[in-house]
């Protein structure tokens, strides 16, 4: 088994940025009870403003001015925590969250699918920062080596335990996660490094120290196993989004919708299923939620169409106040199901399949748009046809030409001067059963234009004669 | 010999234009299924890739009629035939029995200022086969998009308009109008070829 540990040093920090589009301007993340406000992240702008992380609020504003201040906001560095757990799970079946502010996969399994390491760990790499968190990576063959040997290094690669164990060897004491008063005791009898506590004989070790410290050298070690709860993804994905400012344009909500859709795209590959609806909450200041949903016939997980078509939804809605929040739901997450292509496909440069068409043509149509027509086994007109998702044939076949290729959608009364009858009458009675009983005589009449037309008089109520399609 | 096959393919693509028309064609890549009307069009058919305009003397004139052979084979072949907002409804088993298979039929909702955007991203997505549309106020501009859009998708577009509209110039590729005393079809302009003199009866119209 090898393992990897994904550390997230600046989580916090990147969570907020990674929902903001100005990069460049200096932020700090606060923290600490109201009285002493306490900055607990800076970046790098404001970093060059001599601003650090641990200085009271009050010293920042006398160092430097024009930051931007955001509350630390453990429940949405928690949200990122399970969106990445989710992200990770695409690679591996056994991911962990057992660290905070890291990711723990084993890759040892999954290296025949993704490649050799090198290109794995590269591939994690671009999706993190296309998720916009720095990271450091490093591989070993246990979880807590993996977690501990992060602490100091990043993109180290240790295959197999003997090399963990002489990188293990040089770890400095203090950064291998051992209980603060061990690590002390160890630095005041004169050891540095780990490779010096593990030359110490292992019963006088014991005797000296608390069992938690010994089980926690074991399992460095890989000599005892580190029970982990491994990350079970979930059945819906709910993302939200703060904007920290008032919203009323569409075009400003477009930055943050994609970083939406980027994220449910990501937890879907991860779940490798797909998305047929979901609802899209534009949080006011005040008054209830504006809800877009998006219906799809289909179940799509590509982030570029998604967005797309989101976007096309989102255009034409009214916007009734400006947006201080941006959610998304997602609940029906059915199997994704790639389509299907031939590779002598007969129409080749097809740019744009049927499916995706369709759906471009309801986001802007309305969902009702796009018909397929069936007919139905059944004499009346009105009801031999029948408007549905996928257009079918019937089973009661006509004769070519008896039947009109236009229907009008309601019958018209017809002046009977000037027509001219063609044939006989040809009686339709149906439809005692379902209530829409109908006894008609219909005709062929051709009109004094040279318009051939398909007319009735009803045998029920005697009146005029009703138009109801044309033979076109 | 390498002339000769010049010759051929120089008229083949219609660049010479011969005065008499060629009476043995083969036929056309995309044919009316109508014999009579092939043999009179430049392409021994529709024009592929292109717009036709059919200029109706009043809705319900006998455009399917002349339609429902070609969408007939093209859904038969499994080329999705989208009708987008049409003005009536298409009377399934009419169709049916007309030979289209209605699992390759769709039709499009739309009020009239998109149906012009629905019919051009149906022809330009290279999904659909043949798209039929009713453009009523379409100008210049907005037929000329829909024949770009044909060529880009490659697709046959079909646009059904008042013969009203026959005095104005249009960027189809073939024009022909459909009258119904006497019923025939008339064509009134067609790319690469001499606009036949006389017109064409319409079948099944005694």
């Amino acid at each position: 088994m090898l393992w990897a540990c994904i550390l997230l040093p600046q989580l916090a920090l990147d969570t907020v940025q990674r929902g903001r589009d100005d990069a460049d301007s200096p932020l700090v993340l606060l923290g600490g009870p109201t009285q002493r406000r306490v900055l607990q992240a800076v970046n790098a702008a404001a970093a060059d403003l001599g601003l650090r992380a641990g200085q009271t609020l009050a010293a920042a504003r006398a160092l430097a001015d024009g930051f931007t201040c955001v509350e630390a906001d453990p429940a949405r560095i928690d949200e990122v925590q399970q969106l990445l757990a989710a992200w990770a799970y695409r690679f591996s079946a056994q991911v962990s969250l057992h660290y905070p502010r890291a990711l723990l996969l084993e890759v040892g399994s999954s290296l025949q699918l993704f490649g050799p390491w090198s290109s794995f760990e590269a591939r994690l790499r671009t999706e993190l920062q296309g998720l916009g968190l720095r990271h450091r990576i490093v591989l070993a063959s246990n979880p807590v080596a993996a977690r501990m040997l992060a602490n100091g290094h990043d993109g180290l690669a240790l295959t197999c335990a003997e090399q963990t164990r002489a990188a293990l060897a040089n770890m400095p004491l203090d950064r291998v996660g051992l209980p603060a008063d061990a690590a002390q005791a160890f630095s005041r009898m004169g050891l540095r490094r780990l490779g010096e506590v593990m030359a110490l004989p292992r019963a006088a070790l014991a005797k000296r120290f608390a069992a938690p410290v010994q089980l926690h050298l074991d399992q460095l070690f890989g000599q005892r196993a580190l029970g982990l709860d491994f990350y079970q993804p979930p059945d819906r994905f709910e993302s939200r989004l703060e904007l920290n400012f008032d919203v009323e344009s569409h075009q400003a909500l477009l930055f943050p919708l994609r970083r939406l859709i980027n994220d449910l795209a990501a937890f879907l590959a991860g779940r490798d299923c797909g998305v047929q609806r979901f609802d899209l909450h534009l949080e006011h200041a005040e008054g209830p939620d504006t809800v877009l949903k998006v219906g799809l016939l289909a179940a799509e997980r590509e982030a570029a169409m998604l967005f797309e078509l989101a976007r096309g939804r989102l255009e034409p809605l009214r916007i009734p106040a400006p947006v201080r929040n941006l959610r998304l739901l997602a609940d029906d997450l059915p199997p994704f199901v790639p389509q299907h292509r031939a590779l002598f496909d007969p129409r080749a440069q097809q740019a744009q399949p049927w499916e995706q068409l369709r759906e471009r043509l309801r986001a802007r149509l309305g969902d009702e748009a796009v018909k397929g027509l069936r007919a139905e086994a059944d004499h009346r007109p009105e009801h031999a046809w029948q408007a549905s998702e996928q257009g079918a044939a019937g089973s009661l076949a006509v004769a070519p030409g008896s039947r009109p290729g236009w229907l009008l959608a309601q019958a018209l009364a017809l002046p009977e001067g000037g027509l001219q009858w063609l044939g006989q009458a040809e009686r339709i009675e149906s439809g005692w059963w379902d209530g829409g009983d109908v006894r008609r005589d219909y005709y062929r009449i051709e009109t004094r234009e040279g318009l051939r037309g398909w007319a009735y008089r009803d045998l029920a109520q005697p009146g005029p004669l009703w138009l109801q399609g044309w033979f076109a | 010999m390498g002339a000769v096959v010049d010759l051929e393919g120089l008229l083949d693509q219609r660049r010479i234009w011969r005065g008499r028309q060629v009476q043995a064609r083969p036929l056309g890549l995309q044919p009316t299924g109508h014999a009579v009307l092939d043999e009179r069009l430049p392409e021994g058919g529709w024009p592929s890739a292109a717009l036709s305009e059919l200029l109706l003397a009043s809705p319900g004139c006998g455009e399917l009629q002349l339609l429902w052979p070609t969408l007939a084979r093209l859904s038969g072949e499994g080329g999705r035939v989208v009708l987008v907002a049409p003005p009536f409804i298409p009377y399934a088993p009419a169709w049916q029995a007309a030979g289209v298979d209605l699992r390759w039929l769709a039709q499009v909702a739309a009020e009239p200022d998109d149906a012009l955007w629905a019919a051009e991203q149906c022809l330009r997505s290279g999904s659909c086969a043949a798209v039929l549309c009713w453009p009523e106020r379409a100008d210049d501009r907005a037929l000329r998009r829909l024949q770009v859009a044909a060529e880009t998708g490659d697709a046959l577009a079909f646009a059904c308009r008042s013969q009203q509209a026959a005095h104005n110039p249009s960027p189809a590729a073939l024009r022909i109008a459909i009258d119904t005393r006497p019923a025939q079809w008339r064509v009134l302009k067609c790319r690469g070829g001499l606009v036949p003199a006389t017109p064409i009866a319409a079948p099944g119209r005694g």
